[in-house]
């Protein structure tokens, strides 16, 4: 019988190999509510033919693999259901290229968020990267593999229709080149002209390949960035004040938002929307059309911009906001996990109710925040709770909290995003049946014999 | 329940009606003034409770010291006319909420009141302070609930001023210096015109620099400067305290340059009027006024409240002009700053 650790020993070096029980037990888990379960090696390779080696051993073998970056999707996508091997991407990290003319650049699979904000603050001050609000060591690779978004999500959309092209270890150890680096040195197309097969990979949560490097397409950065709040009390409006603001055209990142603690924040739905520019002159006059585009309901009561104090507005200017992590403490005991369904944003009102009652249903503390994606073509709705790891009971209520709020989006005609794998089940129970097969048989081609993060996205 | 003391008489009898005919907002000869106004007194409908921008200068435009401003935020009231949305009113409410999280420090009976802006603490030091920086109140408890006339919300003045007054009784102190003219005007103007008795002394922060600055004055290093003094709406509330700016520019060798909107003329920060008003008149408010202070060749803009500065110190430093807080400029004349 094969020594698998030897194995892995021989391809990554003894350092990047572990069985020890510490990283055993760090790797079992992430911050959110799903169970522990144990892998039983961790991995961590440092190039493209190291990943390659570890998948051809893992399949001859049928080990089950499960790649991870920073583990933070909160919905135990990163747990070895089925124990196995992690493989950490994390020494993956170099910045391969940025082509500056065409923005693009092309990562490596470990890539964190952060470290490419700051490479381009650097070198190429006048462009960016749609980066999500997520702790800045989540990857890119990992995000565009859950379909993130990010801070230019309202403007083109999810940040895995940014990617440009893909370097995949498949399950059987090959390597696939996506798009028109398929064929070219140049990564500027994830697909179009050609068929497009990065649609085999983003979304697939680690169940089909493991993204080596990553293409993603880079957008230009203004000198100048500002805030506006537009704060209502009456959710029924926040579908057309969303509606109104994307027509303008003027906007980059918008998100409604609500939560009942602080008191200043109580009954009050909150659209925070950015606009930037080079000069003044810009800004002030994207200004004016966010403004006016709102005028109705300014001039009726229904709604009015917030005054943000100048020491308020660093926060809001956060990429990415750093006080997200202070209400996912506000339980203490550092609890904190979301869905994130998909919908349309004429839903949010019946969504917003929704999980209003959900926090007085279950006495757990509750935010709502919905991210527009696209020109108001979809939210993501944002059904979080806090929760203090320590209390058992209150963890369980929010577990029914979110099962019951994830139910209800899925009846509105939402679909998931990052979905555990009980909300995967659901999703799959309500799905077309031939769009079933299909998957299926996409999944049982490009991974024979089950070993890509098995137990997620499973066709029965 | 507390009730405005309003003298219709005064009003009927008026005969210039510079309540309305000095109004920076709206453009109104006297008869059509005195109209208006006693359209107002009647409880009838009229277009300058829709007009108002809520500046308070009519507070100190009125002679006969009748609180046309209060008269028209209670009609404002009465009718559910709102000036800002429900929304930024109901915010405005709910922040300033008392819920026990106040600060107070070891109180005197000399005592300074930080309102509820933390800001305001911070100015508290030096030798200006020195013997007053421990005895201190902050927070919504303390709060002087001025701001709610800009919201056309008497009632929650009505509702939590008296229990901040019984709040500062309560801690013992007969002489509260307040370092936000808004409470100032609070204590001297809004609770008496409601009838609520005030069991301590206020004090103008500005009279207390004053006082100090003369106890220093042997420590004066003459600024040489030439400055712009921003007043603010809640100054108008208390306009007999105005001249301790040029008194204190004297004392510290700054020139107050000479320009158009100062003294009764002068126009506020602007900020608030971009959520009662809209941008527009926001815009145009500061745009004026900033273009003033160029005009006028002041090398700094000196705040009295800190609210305005926050609003205007990126616009005038963009205009050349150095934002500077009173209190710190006061400072930097006995080499503190």
């Amino acid at each position: 019988m094969i020594d698998i650790y030897k194995s892995l020993v021989e391809i990554v070096g003894d350092e990047h190999v572990s069985t020890g029980k510490e990283e055993l037990y760090f790797y079992a888990r992430d911050p959110g509510l799903m169970p522990a379960h144990e892998p039983d090696y961790v991995v961590a390779p440092e190039t493209t033919e190291e990943v390659q080696k570890i998948v051809k051993l893992a399949n001859k073998e049928k080990i089950p693999i499960v790649p991870m970056g920073a583990g933070m999707s909160l919905t135990g996508l990163i747990i070895p259901l089925k124990g196995g091997i992690v493989i950490d991407l994390k020494r993956m990290r170099k910045i391969l290229e940025v082509n500056e003319k065409a923005r693009y650049a092309i990562v490596e699979g470990g890539t964190s968020q952060g470290a490419l904000k700051a490479y381009l603050d650097r070198n190429y001050p006048n462009l960016r990267h749609s980066i999500p609000d997520a702790p800045p060591t989540v990857t890119i690779a990992a995000n565009v593999a859950i379909h993130g978004q990010g801070r230019l999500t309202q403007q083109y959309g999810f940040n895995s229709d940014m990617v440009s092209g893909l370097e995949v270890v498949l399950p059987t150890g090959e390597i696939a080149k996506i798009g028109s680096c398929s064929m070219s040195p140049s990564w500027f197309s994830k697909g179009p002209t050609l068929p497009d097969l990065s649609g085999l990979f983003l979304g697939w949560l680690g169940t089909t390949g493991i993204m080596t490097k990553v293409g993603l397409k880079l957008y230009p950065k203004k000198k100048m960035r500002d805030v506006e709040l537009f704060v209502t009390d009456r959710e029924d409006l926040i579908p057309e004040i969303l509606f109104r603001l994307t027509h303008t055209e003027m906007v980059e990142d918008i998100t409604a938002w609500f939560q009942a603690k602080p008191l200043i924040f109580q009954g009050n739905h909150h659209v925070t929307l950015y606009i930037t520019g080079d000069t003044d002159e810009e800004l002030e006059f994207k200004r004016k059309m966010v403004w006016d585009s709102l005028k109705e309901f300014r001039d009726s009561k229904d709604g009015g911009f917030m005054w943000i104090l100048p020491a308020m507005k660093p926060t809001f200017l956060d990429m990415p906001q750093r006080s997200v992590t202070t209400f996912a403490d506000v339980k203490k005991g550092g609890g904190f996990e979301y869905s994130g369904p998909i919908a349309l944003i004429e839903k949010y009102p019946v969504l917003a109710r929704k999980l209003v009652e959900l926090g007085a249903k279950f006495k757990v503390a509750y935010s709502g925040m919905a991210r527009v994606i696209g020109r108001s073509h979809a939210m993501m709705f944002g059904i979080a709770f806090t929760f203090n790891r320590a209390d058992p009971d209150m963890m369980e209520r929010v577990r029914k909290a979110l099962h019951e709020g994830i139910t209800f989006a899925f009846d509105q005609g939402g679909i998931p995003w990052k979905p555990t794998v009980e909300e995967q089940k659901m999703a799959m129970e309500r799905m077309d049946p031939n769009t079933l097969k299909l998957m299926k048989m996409i999944k049982e081609n490009l991974d024979p014999n089950g070993i890509m993060n098995p137990g997620n996205w499973k066709v029965a | 329940m507390y009730t405005l003391k309003f003298d219709e008489n005064l009003c009927a009898t008026c005969q210039t009606s510079d309540c309305l005919v000095k109004c920076q907002f709206m453009d109104m000869e006297s008869e059509a003034a005195h109209r208006e106004m006693m359209k107002i007194v009647k409880g009838e409908y009229s277009s300058v409770l829709h007009d108002c921008k809520t500046c308070y200068a009519c507070e100190e435009y009125c002679p006969r010291g009748n609180h046309p401003f209060y008269l028209i935020t209670e009609r404002r009231e009465e009718k559910g006319m709102l000036t800002a949305s429900r929304a930024i009113t109901n915010q405005w409410i709910n922040m300033c909420e008392p819920q026990g999280k106040y600060k107070v420090g070891e109180i005197k009976e000399k005592a300074l009141s930080c309102c509820f802006i933390g800001e305001l603490r911070r100015f508290a030091r030096g030798k200006l302070f020195e013997d007053l920086r421990s005895s201190y109140i902050l927070g919504p408890e303390f709060f002087c609930e001025v701001v709610y006339l800009h919201f056309a919300k008497p009632s929650i003045i009505k509702e939590r001023l008296p229990k901040v007054i019984e709040n500062i009784k309560q801690l013992g102190i007969k002489q509260l210096i307040c370092m936000h003219d808004e409470c100032y005007g609070s204590f001297t103007s809004l609770a008496p015109a409601y009838g609520m008795e005030v069991p301590f002394e206020p004090i103008h922060y500005f009279e207390y620099l004053f006082e100090k600055l003369t106890d220093l004055k042997g420590q004066i290093r003459p600024l040489k400067m030439k400055a712009a003094y921003q007043r603010p709406c809640s100054s108008r509330l208390s306009p007999d305290k105005y001249h301790f700016v040029g008194k204190i520019f004297d004392l510290i060798g700054v020139e107050m340059v000479k320009r158009e909107y100062q003294e009764e003329n002068a126009l506020c920060c602007g900020e608030v009027l971009r959520m009662v008003a809209g941008y527009e008149v926001a815009n145009e408010v500061q745009k004026k006024n900033i273009d003033d202070m160029v005009l006028s060749k002041a090398e700094y803009c000196v705040f009295n409240c800190p609210y305005c500065e926050m609003a205007l110190s990126e616009k005038v430093s963009k205009k050349g002009i150095k934002p500077i807080h009173i209190i710190d400029l006061c400072k930097m004349a006995i080499g503190e700053k």
